[in-house]
């Protein structure tokens, strides 16, 4: 049976992955992921977890090492942040094409410069296309559950594609929050183990990593494409399936009151809460405003999406990272080109907004839909701020 | 500790007339005529035979060797990235060590050996080496070693011997070609305490199987360095590359040895060398040298020689060698 507990969002992050009886765990700490590796190397040295703990001297062999364990058939987590995270660029393109099913826990980190260790998606967006399917975490017990959720997506043979979960870093890693620590025969009645569909093997040998020439270049990049989209339909059918085993539903999109709002905020990661009580306040004062959250960022939920906003006349998009030299931060920028194929849509305004974890409140969220609202009535251009700039 | 020293007491040699058929690595591949290097992979994948777990990196034996739909692989065998084959590999040795533990993967007694040029070896891929080493994996890191970035088209690397003509050291008004002396790779791997070093040359086949060997059947990790003649690099005739790989040798410029536990062990003692012009002429990229340039490099070899034995001699005080 579950049971509540109180715990740190980094050691939820590490006891599902206990939960998950994980083969190997590579990793270079970097804050704010480091309570998440220390946890782990903790439940190993104590044999809880009976794993292998790589203790590599960098991300970039990290992600390696990742590499290596996942083609020898094992199940492999590794987790990091900003800078660790650039450092791993190249390889986590590699990763998908190899079609290894690695989970990483990303807690989101500001990249420098100026070198700052709090919180913002500027991380993750420059990791944008690499090809793996991404999910964002609201709370604590979003993280436990979607870590889990990850193993049983990424390893599923008609996905066999890596997977992040993107947790705020400090907002949700160094918080501690009431968890639902399910049983270990919860998950594995829910994750079973890993069974890859191909492997370093000597018995059976395969060459992995051959050389793309023009004339397959194309049709491989096609194919891990095709992969990463035919993923949509069963990332849903384990969230449906962890409804079932664990009483708690998740989906690509999250919505609160959008139903007939006029204006709807849209938010990925943990201030969605925080926007969330704006909304009811909001609403408590008699406008029509809702609230979409974005949980699964690639595949972009495209449908979904669209469904949840198709009464909406403004959208205010809430970015945590920079595009410089863009029109807009990067989530807008997908909103926008999303809803251009539509013919129509509503208003966009978008604003960047805490960056490096400076705060953003329920009143900066009234004052965006406040500003969004004028400018879309008084037909401006598509509004685009870094909000709450100092002048 | 003597890992080493206990693991090859019992070691069966590999003899001229015992050298293994099996061919893990394939003909059929696309290596320049005369490879030096090729010929030192297929020798080394010999050696282990068919529980030959390889990982390569970037370079030319991957590229040669693995043309889309096409493989000259019989092994398992992963190419990643450039400069990362160690921590590959490492993470190959632990994810099959967890789960042989585990007993979801039966213990096929697999060798896991890592291939790298000298530009993934002691460049770009240095950090993840050591790091490697320094975790203690068991595996076996071979550097095939061309003295430049073939792949790319003959740019300089720091195991560029001094003097060298690359595109990146380029011989001028200013320029003597190559501006340093050869980073010293095996003696990097042996600082890090590890059970067994070597360096081989393709000139004596044998001893390279034998080595090779030696490093896969010691536990935890093992490096082995091995001069890999490039004739189209080096700008000399194609049918020199094994005359070349044993001149190196003979000249004292590459010399062949162990590093067992610590221990320093001369495998093949050059009591008359040959002088390093005899090395140098046949190869034009060396033949910008002045023979003030050609003293230089003879005096440093000379040192280095002195050196190598001073560490023979003080590793094996009991038998004074």
């Amino acid at each position: 049976m579950a049971k509540r507990v109180g715990l740190e969002v980094s050691l939820a992050c590490s006891e599902a992955v206990k939960l998950a009886n994980v083969d190997v765990i590579a990793a270079y700490p970097i804050t704010p992921q480091t309570h998440i590796v220390e946890h782990l190397s903790e439940l190993v040295a104590d044999g809880h977890l009976d794993a292998e703990f790589v203790p590599v001297e960098s991300e970039h062999s990290a992600m390696s090492a990742c590499v290596g364990s996942s083609a020898a058939g094992a199940r492999t987590f590794t987790s990091s942040s900003a800078q660790g995270l650039a450092l791993m660029h190249e390889i986590l393109f590699i990763a998908p094409a190899l079609r290894l099913p690695i989970v990483m826990a990303v807690a989101n980190r500001s990249l420098s410069g100026p070198i700052s260790i709090w919180n913002d998606h500027s991380d993750i967006m420059a990791e944008r296309d690499i090809g793996w399917i991404q999910t964002f975490a609201e709370n604590g017990q979003e993280v436990m559950d979607l870590t889990l959720h990850a193993f049983k997506v990424a390893e599923d043979h008609r996905v066999t594609l890596p997977m992040i979960v993107n947790l705020d870093g400090f907002i949700l890693t160094h918080v501690i929050e009431p968890i639902e620590m399910p049983s270990q025969e919860e998950v594995d009645a829910y994750l079973p183990p890993f069974e890859p569909q191909q492997k370093l093997d000597i018995a059976n040998p395969i060459s992995m990593g051959l050389v793309g020439v023009p004339e397959v270049y194309t049709e491989a990049r096609k194919a891990m494409l095709d992969a990463l989209e035919k993923s949509y339909p069963v990332i849903k059918e384990h969230w449906d399936g962890f409804a079932q085993q664990f009483g708690r539903q998740y989906n690509p999109i999250e919505t609160h009151h959008v139903d007939d709002a006029d204006t709807v905020l849209v938010t990925m990661g943990s201030l969605g809460e925080t926007a969330m009580t704006a909304v009811d306040e909001m609403r408590a004062a008699g406008r029509k405003v809702g609230q979409v959250r974005i949980r699964l960022w690639r595949p972009f939920p495209s449908g979904d999406f669209l469904d949840a906003i198709s009464g909406a006349k403004t959208l205010v998009v809430m970015d945590r990272a920079l595009s410089p030299g863009a029109d807009s931060g990067p989530v807008a920028t997908e909103i926008k080109s999303l809803i251009y194929a539509t013919g129509g849509g509503p208003y966009v305004a978008d604003f960047v907004a805490g960056l490096s974890g400076r705060d953003v409140t329920r009143e900066d969220f009234k004052q965006m839909v406040d500003k969004a609202e004028a400018a879309a009535a008084a037909g401006d251009p598509m509004t685009f701020e870094m909000w709450g700039v100092k002048e | 500790m003597m890992l080493a020293t206990e693991a090859l007491k019992d070691f069966e040699k590999i003899t001229p007339k015992k050298i293994p058929e099996v061919e893990p690595f394939s003909q059929g591949h696309r290596a320049c005529q005369g490879c030096g290097e090729v010929l030192a992979l297929r020798l080394a994948a010999k050696a282990v035979g068919e529980k030959l777990i390889a990982v390569s990196a970037t370079g030319c034996m991957e590229i040669i060797s693995s043309p889309y739909p096409q493989t000259a692989w019989k092994v398992p065998w992963i190419h990643v990235a450039f400069e990362n084959a160690a921590a590959v590999a490492s993470g190959v040795e632990a994810g099959r060590k967890a789960l042989i533990r585990k007993g979801r993967f039966p213990d096929d007694g697999a060798k896991i050996v890592a291939f790298a040029g000298d530009g993934g070896t002691a460049d770009i891929g240095m950090q993840a080496l050591s790091g490697a080493l320094e975790r203690g994996h068991d595996f076996t890191y071979i550097c095939l070693d061309n003295e430049a970035y073939m792949n790319t088209g003959v740019q300089r690397s720091s195991a560029t011997p001094y003097g060298a003509m690359t595109t990146t050291s380029p011989p001028g008004k200013k320029s003597k070609g190559q501006f340093t002396w050869k980073k010293n790779m095996p003696m990097i791997a042996a600082a890090h305490g590890i059970p067994y070093v070597a360096t081989a040359s393709p000139a004596w086949h044998i001893d390279l199987m034998n080595k090779v060997k030696k490093a896969v059947t010691v536990p935890g990790p093992a490096y082995v360095h091995i001069f890999s003649p490039c004739p189209t690099g080096w700008r000399c005739p194609p049918e020199q590359s094994i005359e070349t790989a044993r001149q190196v040798v003979n000249a004292r410029i590459f010399p062949l040895f162990e590093v067992i536990d610590g221990r320093f062990v001369l495998t093949r003692d050059i009591k008359k060398p040959i002088p390093v012009k005899e090395y140098l002429k046949g190869q034009r990229r060396f033949r910008h040298l002045k023979d003030e340039d050609i003293a230089y490099i003879q005096e440093r070899v000379d040192a280095d020689w002195e050196r190598l034995m001073a560490l023979v001699k003080a590793t094996n005080p009991e038998t004074g060698e």
